[in-house]
């Protein structure tokens, strides 16, 4: 519904200064991270600045393997994206299209471990993990979510649940057994919904503070949030070098999001509409 | 058609990864962590069982209790904010030309996550250089309050922060909510002669109330999870000013070693969700308008 002229007006006068408070910081961070640190004590504030310092950059890499921390994030939320995929299918198929005793039952189950939060299992999580030796390790961070996701399980069986049964049962007229269903008519029609889940799944790898900061304590293992955080705590006071940080560890995933962005909003939307 | 005996199979199959990470990782903890909370233990020493004794001692801890009124303001503070804030951006977006670029800027805090935006954030927020405060005062005038590190300012930084974050998915959620409502009602009511406002409050509300039920649900129980912010910005303090829950059951465990103790903590917060998911669901029965 596209509104009257003046209102137009109005609207986007509204929505242009949430936009503004919006990037904002993202602007102030880059133009921190580019000041020489006596800048950064000058009032009123200089939004550009004069020198250009590039070298608050250099030192942030010298100072902390922030690459290392790149690799790890990056491989790890791959890895639980892809193995995390196929083991939501695999159940969410099961749960919509084959008949088998107790079905019912144990969705009920998936179900209500959607209600328990993260931090109220930690505690034995993290004894667990101490008891299998994974902690410290990147095993403690990849298993889990890997195995295990009541939501892309929910999700997924969702969109199995609209594609009908017509089609499987000419297939099994035609002789298939059900993983070759599977395989070949159920999982190319939810592409949409499981790059959906891929794209949920990996921005929540990719962000995860919480258990990572809790299982891993040596700095070759952390994740790029956990460098930051290191960082941090140990150049505080620098904000110049700090900004340089925060803009390395945000950046990428800034430019990847606006590489990709239509396919992450829309996934959102659907998980939204769905769920 | 021979389902069956080998369906069984496949089925249970296919199911067998995911069980085995429920079981290992999600139902084994959740058990464990009911009975660490009736323990006494250090995590290296003697468990000791001590019944019902650590929820005593929560009834009566004032770090326990300041833990809870803390995330309840915080709470208080983030929610309703965030909801109404997404939900007008959602509706002027319905209404005007240009609506994906305002969403591609609007989602971004939401993909960045919480550590760097907290340090950005703190750098903003910082009393004597920030931008907020020499702001403040080269327009009004004025000495800024000392936010992160002001004991009545912490919590409400805090919410500012996490509604900053959470505006965009609010809005994508309720936009796409929005667009699922058929045109043809409100032409209708407008052939009707109804105002906008009429619009708005008899087909939009309702028509919407699943997607902002769920928004509610999810956006309240986030809130009560708020931890990364905290550890990042503020220790829990000035003091205990910014203790909220998961920060409390984090600290005694991981850095007290106080595991039965915090389990009970833990305890607490799961019965404390799950009560407010179940009144939710209860109160949504009266409010919620399912279509068909």
């Amino acid at each position: 519904m596209k509104a009257k002229p003046i209102q137009s007006v109005a609207l986007h006068t509204g929505l242009l200064f949430g936009a503004f408070v919006m990037v904002i910081p993202f602007i102030w961070m880059v133009s921190s991270s580019l000041k020489d640190i006596s800048q950064i004590f000058i009032i009123p504030p200089k939004w550009i600045p004069d020198p250009f310092v590039w070298g608050n950059f250099k030192r942030s890499l010298q100072a902390l393997p922030f690459d290392t921390a790149y690799f790890n994030s990056i491989y790890i939320s791959a890895v639980v994206v892809v193995v995390q995929l196929f083991n939501c299918s695999f159940a969410a198929f099961a749960f919509a299209k084959i008949r088998f005793p107790l079905r019912n039952a144990w969705f009920v189950l998936f179900l209500s471990m959607l209600m328990v939060p993260e931090q109220v299992t930690i505690i034995p999580l993290y004894l667990i993990m101490e008891k299998i030796g994974w902690l410290d390790t990147h095993w403690s961070l990849i298993v889990p979510p890997a195995l295990f996701n009541a939501f892309g399980v929910f999700l997924l069986r969702q969109f199995f649940l609209t594609i009908p049964n017509d089609l499987e049962e000419a297939a099994i007229v035609d002789g298939a057994s059900l993983p070759v269903i599977y395989a070949r008519i159920m999982l190319p029609l939810v592409k949409p919904a499981l790059s959906a889940l891929g794209i949920f799944t990996f921005l929540y790898m990719w962000n995860n503070f919480f258990i990572p900061v809790i299982f891993l304590s040596s700095p070759e293992t952390f994740t790029v949030p956990l460098m930051l955080n290191m960082f941090k705590g140990l150049y505080i006071t620098d904000w110049t070098l700090m900004m340089a940080g925060s803009t390395i560890a945000l950046l990428p995933a800034l430019i990847a999001y606006l590489f990709t962005q239509r396919y992450v909003i829309e996934g959102i939307a659907m998980t939204g509409i769905k769920g | 058609m021979k389902k069956k005996h080998s369906d069984a199979i496949w089925g249970y199959l296919f199911l067998l990864p995911q069980f085995i990470g429920l079981l290992v990782f999600s139902l084994l903890p959740l058990v464990f962590v009911f009975v660490l909370s009736m323990m006494r233990w250090d995590g290296f020493g003697v468990k000791k069982w001590v019944g019902l004794e650590n929820f005593r001692y929560l009834l009566t801890d004032p770090e326990f209790h300041i833990a809870l009124k803390n995330t309840l303001w915080f709470s208080l503070l983030s929610v309703p904010t965030g909801i109404v804030i997404g939900l007008l951006i959602a509706i002027a977006l319905n209404h005007v030309k240009g609506k994906t670029v305002y969403r591609i800027i609007y989602f971004m805090p939401t993909v960045t996550g919480t550590v760097a935006v907290a340090i950005v954030f703190m750098w903003l927020f910082n009393p004597d250089f920030g931008l907020v405060n020499t702001y403040i005062k080269q327009i009004f005038g004025l000495q800024g309050p000392r936010w992160l590190t002001d004991p009545k300012f912490v919590i409400p930084s805090v919410s500012l922060l996490s509604v900053w974050l959470g505006i965009g998915f609010n809005m994508v959620i309720f936009l796409a909510g929005l667009q699922g409502i058929s045109r043809s009602y409100y032409e209708a009511a407008e052939i009707d002669g109804a105002r906008p406002l009429q619009r708005f409050w008899h087909i939009t509300v309702p028509l919407l109330s699943p997607t902002t039920f769920f928004i509610t649900i999810i956006t309240i129980i986030n809130s009560f999870k708020v931890f990364d912010q905290i550890l990042v910005m503020t220790g829990g303090g000035p003091g205990n000013a910014s203790r909220v829950l998961v920060f409390h059951i984090f600290d005694h465990a991981f850095q007290d070693f106080m595991f039965g103790r915090s389990s009970a903590a833990a305890v607490f917060m799961f019965l404390i969700i799950l009560t407010i998911t179940l009144l939710q669901m209860k109160i949504s029965r009266r409010w919620v308008h399912y279509e068909g």
